[in-house]
């Protein structure tokens, strides 16, 4: 199948969304940016076309008919298994990089302690990985080093009290390792983990495994050919490609906003660094923007600090900020200062919630600055980026809206993360419609989806 | 014929002899006694000045030649730790960190103190407190000639009168105290008449940007074609020598059809051309440049290089009415102009210059330009209907240039355009 890729190289989460030929989505895919773009652009899109594949699985399952009324119930258990060969393939890895630290000698007397206190953790995060992806449990992130990380400092803090090496000395292991695990592609194919994904489950449903297997590899081996892709979001430049395949996610943002809600005039795209007022004609073409300049306050990033601040997943903030019965009233939105300010109001003695409920209501206060002075707030108005995932911050921005001016509708598309990507991708899809020559992107694929050629077969390709 | 870069050298080589020859003079007046005096761009009286056989100082072009040279972090530096705040001019705590580091010049010599402050043009609220801060630092007086603002967007004649009997009672008695020279009308005409050849050729170089390609680049290319004029050379021949050169040099590029040479050589192909308004930063100024040339954007007209006169839009010093003329100039530069006017200005150039939109460089130093930019700007997309773009940064604070958000910022705003032409199919 021929495909188009859009890819979002943002501050904090990376997003790619996979067209097919008519310019249907087929697959999304996210991971966290790392400190590494390239890999991140990599990771995303090999989500993507996992998502992809997935789709197709789903289609040819129907058609097989070969589980009779619980096809939906394995689907999702195959996809639990996947993700759980995915994890225990990167326990493997850290554990392999964390091994090479410990006999780099750095770590003296101490090695020894270490070693053993690196095993017993391994081990038991390997216990606990099945649990982790049972059904009915919904992690607290998607990201290796969120759902390992909890659980390695769990571990740590329980074998340090309980004599072994200090805290920090084996949390240490952890923190030089994640990064290299994360740049690393898979070592398994899409194939190998989709099959030992199934293995786990093929015995619960009464099926005739042979055929299901057979039916599994051969949508795994089936070839997607991504024809174009087009790069946007703060990394972009950090994409291998070329010129005119590279847009500003300003446009993106317009466009994915207008294709998600076609009657859109004006957009809020709140990021991890980034946060964008956006005027768009009725075709979704920008005619105005503005953009935070020099300085991310009052960026999603705000957030994250105040997040690490109060212990919490970031998910968390919003739920906590809607307890609130008396809203404080903060002027900062400094990104550097919110963690003082937080303590500040706390030392006295302010609530949790209210404070919150003041954070989040200044983040969209300074956003409503930036729209004032893109030309305002139209109808219909659509609010993307990460923060739009946030109760708080959508309801502060539904008040505000409101107070300057009047009732507009306000769109919010679940998957809105993607937008960017979904611009991208649709660009990418233009491209291709207009006549873009095919002559370009075998070099570029081979650019983004080395060592293998143009196609991505999923089960060789290190893509 | 002689090749464009050769051409643009040998102009670029005559302004600088120029220059090193005005700084030259300044190191020696210890020696010659020629008299100094400080004043501002806009509104500059630089014949007067050379009338009486003194040497004019520009401390905004000091700050910015300041920024270009990598020195204005240092001296800003020096003017806040002496009690400036963050929130002053930029321009003016390059200024005073520059005298408090040995005031040295750009060549290298160390400036000589003014012997009289010349506040020309008050349009600016921040020159007034700029020169309340030197006349303290050196000690000297200042004369000062009040200029009405163009609030409703005109000059009177009682504005004009009030101007050049200013010029006539104060300004010109005090230049004879302090230079001990008499005035002489013949004289002064004759500068005029000098002043006038210059500014018919400066004008029409700025006019070529009409043409495409545009051989020039008004804004950057632009800020070394109005030196001489906005400086220290007006009404004398080596301005007119240095613009005769410079139009030949134009027309040149202009009959072989080449854009306009950029830090990294001629312009290979026009693809954007824009009016901007607001002064450029100075600190990054190549680099800032260059975002502009790697895309093919070149700017047709600016309002920044109006800010020391709009001789474009048909004035000219009246040699026959030197004092009424000098009125006239002061009160109609580019920043004296009131909104309507300025909002006008722009849309004029936009039309004349066949401009695919306009961008506004907001800059934080700066009052007078920027307040009020972005309803300049709303009301120019109203009426032109092609997209503006906002950037910020600043005169010559570094710490206020962020190359990728303005980078971002420019390329999303090309795009912009380019989807436009596009529909969408972009």
């Amino acid at each position: 199948m021929n495909v188009t890729v859009g890819i979002d190289l943002g501050s904090t989460t990376t997003k790619a969304i996979v067209l097919d030929e008519q310019g249907r989505i087929v697959g999304r895919g996210i991971t966290n940016s790392r400190s590494n773009y390239d890999v991140a652009a990599q990771v995303a899109r090999e989500e993507a076309f996992t998502n992809v594949r997935f789709s197709m699985l789903s289609r040819a399952l129907e058609e097989s008919k070969l589980l009779k009324g619980r096809q939906a119930e394995f689907e999702n258990a195959l996809s639990r298994g996947f993700a759980l060969e995915g994890y225990l393939g990167q326990l493997d890895r850290l554990e392999v990089h964390c091994r090479e630290d410990l006999s780099s000698g750095r770590y003296g007397d101490l090695t020894l302690a270490l070693s053993s206190a690196l095993s017993d953790i391994l081990r038991r995060l390997r216990k606990d990985a099945t649990a982790l992806f049972a059904p009915g449990r919904n992690a607290r992130s998607d990201f290796f080093r969120d759902i390992a990380g909890s659980g390695f400092i769990s571990a740590a803090s329980e074998i340090s009290r309980a004599g072994g090496p200090p805290f920090d000395r084996i949390v240490g292991l952890f923190d030089k390792s994640i990064i290299p695990v994360e740049n690393e592609p898979e070592s398994r194919s899409f194939s190998q983990r989709l099959l030992a994904g199934f293995g786990r489950i093929a015995g619960s449903f009464g099926v005739d495994a042979s055929r299901v297997r057979e039916l599994l590899a051969r949508v795994a081996d089936t070839p997607l050919t991504p024809v174009r892709l087009v790069g946007t979001g703060y990394g972009r430049a950090r994409l291998p490609f070329p010129k005119d395949q590279i847009r500003s996610e300003i446009l993106c943002h317009g466009l994915g906003a207008h294709l998600m809600f076609p009657n859109t005039r004006t957009v809020l795209d709140i990021g991890g660094q980034d946060t964008k007022a956006i005027q768009v004609d009725p075709i979704g073409v920008v005619t105005s923007f503005q953009m935070n300049d020099r300085c991310a306050a009052g960026c999603g990033r705000y957030l994250g600090y105040i997040a690490d601040e109060m212990n919490l997943g970031l998910h968390e903030l919003g739920p906590l900020a809607m307890e609130s019965k008396h809203r404080v009233k903060i002027n900062s939105t400094c990104t550097v200062f919110a963690g003082a300010e937080f303590r500040d109001r706390l030392s006295a003695g302010e609530a949790r919630e209210d404070i919150l409920a003041g954070l989040h209501r200044a983040i969209i206060l300074r956003a409503m600055a930036l729209l004032a002075r893109s030309g305002g707030v139209k109808n219909e108005f659509t609010f993307t980026g990460g923060v739009a995932k946030n109760q708080a911050a959508v309801n502060a921005l539904r008040e505000l809206v409101a107070e300057n001016y009047g009732q507009v509708t306000l769109n919010i598309a679940p998957d809105s993360i993607f937008t960017g990507a979904l611009g991208a991708a649709t660009f990418a899809h233009r491209d291709i419609q207009a006549g873009a020559a095919a002559s370009g992107e075998q070099q570029l694929v081979k650019a983004s989806t080395a060592p293998n050629s143009g196609e991505c077969h999923g089960d060789h390709c290190g893509c | 014929m002689k090749g464009a870069t050769a051409e643009k050298d040998a102009s670029m080589q005559k302004q600088k002899e120029m220059i090193a020859h005005h700084f030259s003079e300044l190191a020696r007046v210890k020696e010659t006694r020629k008299k100094v005096v400080y004043t501002f761009v806009p509104g500059n009286l630089t014949e007067l000045i050379n009338h009486f056989g003194m040497l004019p100082v520009l401390p905004e072009i000091n700050a910015l030649q300041s920024g270009m040279r990598g020195k204005s972090a240092e001296y800003i530096s020096i003017a806040e730790k002496a009690g400036h705040s963050e929130d002053v001019c930029t321009y003016v705590k390059t200024d005073i960190g520059m005298l408090r580091a040995g005031n040295i010049g750009p060549t290298g010599e160390p400036l000589p103190k003014p012997d009289l402050l010349l506040l020309s043009y008050t349009g600016c609220f921040t020159f007034l407190k700029w020169f309340e801060l030197l006349r303290e630092e050196y000690d000297c007086p200042v004369v000062m000639l009040h200029v009405p603002y163009q609030g409703d967007g005109e000059i009177t004649q009682e504005m004009r009168e009030y101007v050049s009997n200013q010029i006539r009672d104060v300004v010109i008695p005090e230049f004879e105290r302090v230079s001990g020279v008499k005035y002489d009308p013949d004289r002064m005409k004759e500068q005029l008449q000098l002043s006038v050849r210059a500014e018919d050729d400066l004008v029409w170089v700025l006019n070529s940007a009409r043409a495409r390609p545009s051989p020039i680049d008004a804004w950057f290319g632009g800020v070394y074609y109005i030196g001489p004029m906005f400086t220290s050379f007006r009404g004398t021949q080596d301005a007119v020598d240095y613009y005769t050169m410079l139009r030949e040099e134009v027309q040149d590029r202009l009959d072989q059809k080449l854009g306009p040479v950029t830090p990294d050589g001629p312009m290979r192909e026009e693809k954007y051309r824009l009016v901007i308004e607001g002064p450029p930063n100075w600190t990054s100024f190549r680099e800032f440049w260059r975002m502009f040339a790697d895309e093919g954007a070149v700017i047709v007209a600016s309002s920044y290089t109006k800010v020391g006169g709009l001789y474009d839009r048909g004035f000219r010093h009246n040699p026959d009415d030197p004092l009424g003329t000098m009125a006239d100039y002061c009160m109609g530069c580019y920043t004296n102009l009131n909104f309507p006017q300025r909002t006008a200005l722009l849309e004029s150039y936009i039309n004349d210059f066949s401009a695919d939109g306009f961008l506004i460089n907001s800059v934080k130093s700066c009052n007078s330009f920027s307040a009020g930019q972005l309803l300049i700007l709303r009301e120019l997309e109203k009426r032109t209907g092609r997209p503006g773009g906002f950037i910020e940064s600043d005169l010559v604070d570094p710490r206020y240039f962020s190359a990728a958000n303005i980078k971002n910022r420019l390329e999303s705003y090309f795009q912009m355009i380019e989807a436009r032409r596009k529909g969408a199919t972009s």
